[in-house]
């Protein structure tokens, strides 16, 4: 896989290719996609299906992407992508990225077979998935990603039940089982790790995918001003991970010596307001069970 | 500054004056501040320039100027972000005041 020229915070280029977007203020998921769009840069097809980043920049007739972007429907980024690519070799376009934005419901939930076929025919195209851990966009209820414990509206807390009932999915090594030549985790609480797995996935000549994790404040009901610290507190308490797998082997790119506790993560979210410490144990069992995985596997 | 600038949607009178429903790109109809009730203000002596707060803005605001980091308020939210992030204490989040736009 070809280096590219190491992007920084202080190089990265001027222009702004998402601006101008109506997400809420603090909003993460803008956050990845600006990011993301700068390492891309401008001779970029972006596919953005529904969700909340599509709803705040395309609005008519305003268009918050300074390149080429579509709107497509739910479940099919992926196969959209593979159409924008076919027809970009065929018309023999060169020098050129294939882009997507899906949520966490988009990606893991409704397009996920859209996304498996895509990594099956190794098409050269750049998945990314921004989790927000809910259907943020029709507001609030809960998708596969949603971690356990958290309330939506559909994982309501009360008496008789306590937010989500099963765990977050593990998108990763469902990802990852496909042998696709590069993949990583990454967090708008870490944006230099973030810029080079985008250069990374650029670079790459098949399927690249990455999950970035991006808090929304109006979901987890946290201060606008937390986006990012509260995406570093889920690495630093153990809840999510930086690693990347590439030609078949994984890499840890950070790895705690030692976990903040999980509590002070989540006793900070108004989403985790109704637990009580038998579950916010059982969360902080997960997480250990997770790490004895990673560790023996990776 | 590098960003697309703003061009104040002009409603149509007629059907023909419509546009397309394919919108370019970087089209900008309005400004942003509405949602806005305290304004990030730099302290350039205390600023080092290390650009933290440039890379956690989700509207992509901050942009170098002539004395140092600007922002965009046309666009800018006020979340926060970049007070909350920068280690040098160089930027105070300063309320709003009066009726927003
Ligand atoms: C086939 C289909 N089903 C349902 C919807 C309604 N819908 C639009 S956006 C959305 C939520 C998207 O959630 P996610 O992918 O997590 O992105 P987020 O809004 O959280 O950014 C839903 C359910 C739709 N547009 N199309
Ligand atoms: S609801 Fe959440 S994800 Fe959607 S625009 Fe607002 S902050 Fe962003
Ligand atoms: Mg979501």
């Amino acid at each position: 896989m070809a280096e590219n020229k190491k992007m920084t915070l202080n190089n990265l280029p001027e222009e702004e290719l998402f601006f101008g977007h109506k997400a809420c203020p603090g909003c993460g998921g803008s956050l990845t996609l600006r990011l993301v769009m700068k390492v891309l840069g401008p001779n970029t097809f972006v596919v953005v299906p529904a969700n909340c980043m599509s709803a705040v920049s395309f609005y008519y007739p305003a268009m918050n992407f300074g390149c080429n972007a579509l709107a497509s429907a739910f479940p099919c980024t992926a196969a959209t992508m593979s159409g924008i690519e076919a027809a970009a070799r065929a018309k023999k376009l060169e020098d050129y990225t294939v882009v997507g934005f899906a949520g966490d419901g988009g990606t893991a939930d409704i397009g996920l077979q859209a996304l498996s076929g895509a990594i099956d025919r190794n098409d050269r195209i750049i998945y990314i998935c921004y989790d927000n851990e809910a259907y943020m966009n029709t507001g609030v209820q809960e998708s596969g990603l949603t971690p356990f414990g958290a309330k939506t509206t559909t994982s309501p807390a009360g008496k008789v039940q306590h937010g989500k009932l099963t765990h977050k999915k593990n998108l990763f090594d469902i990802i990852t089982a496909h042998g696709i030549p590069y993949a990583a985790t990454a967090s708008v609480g870490y944006p230099q790790d973030l810029i080079n797995k985008v250069a990374k996935a650029k670079a790459c000549q098949g399927t690249s995918f990455l999950h970035i994790m991006a808090p929304c404040p109006t979901g987890w009901s946290v201060p606008i001003d937390s986006t990012v610290s509260v995406a570093k507190e889920a690495v630093e308490c153990g809840l999510w991970y930086l690693a990347e797998y590439e030609n078949g082997e994984y890499k840890l790119n950070k790895d705690p010596k030692e976990f903040t506790p999980v509590g002070d993560y989540i006793r900070k979210q108004g989403r985790f307001k109704h637990l009580n410490e038998d579950e916010i144990r059982e969360i902080e069992r997960q997480r250990d069970a997770t790490w004895v995985r990673i560790h023996e596997k990776w | 500054m590098n960003r697309p600038s703003t061009v104040r949607y002009q409603y149509p009178k007629a059907l023909s004056e419509i546009p397309l429903p394919i919108a370019q790109a970087g089209v900008l109809i309005d400004i942003n501040s509405g949602f806005r009730t305290s304004r990030p203000v730099f302290d350039h002596e205390k600023c080092v320039g290390c650009m933290s707060c440039y890379a956690v803005c989700p509207e992509g605001t901050i942009y170098r100027g002539e004395s140092g980091l600007q922002v965009d308020y046309d666009f800018c939210k006020g979340c926060g972000i970049c007070a909350k992030e920068c280690r040098f204490k160089a930027i105070s989040m300063v309320p709003e005041e009066g009726e927003n736009e």
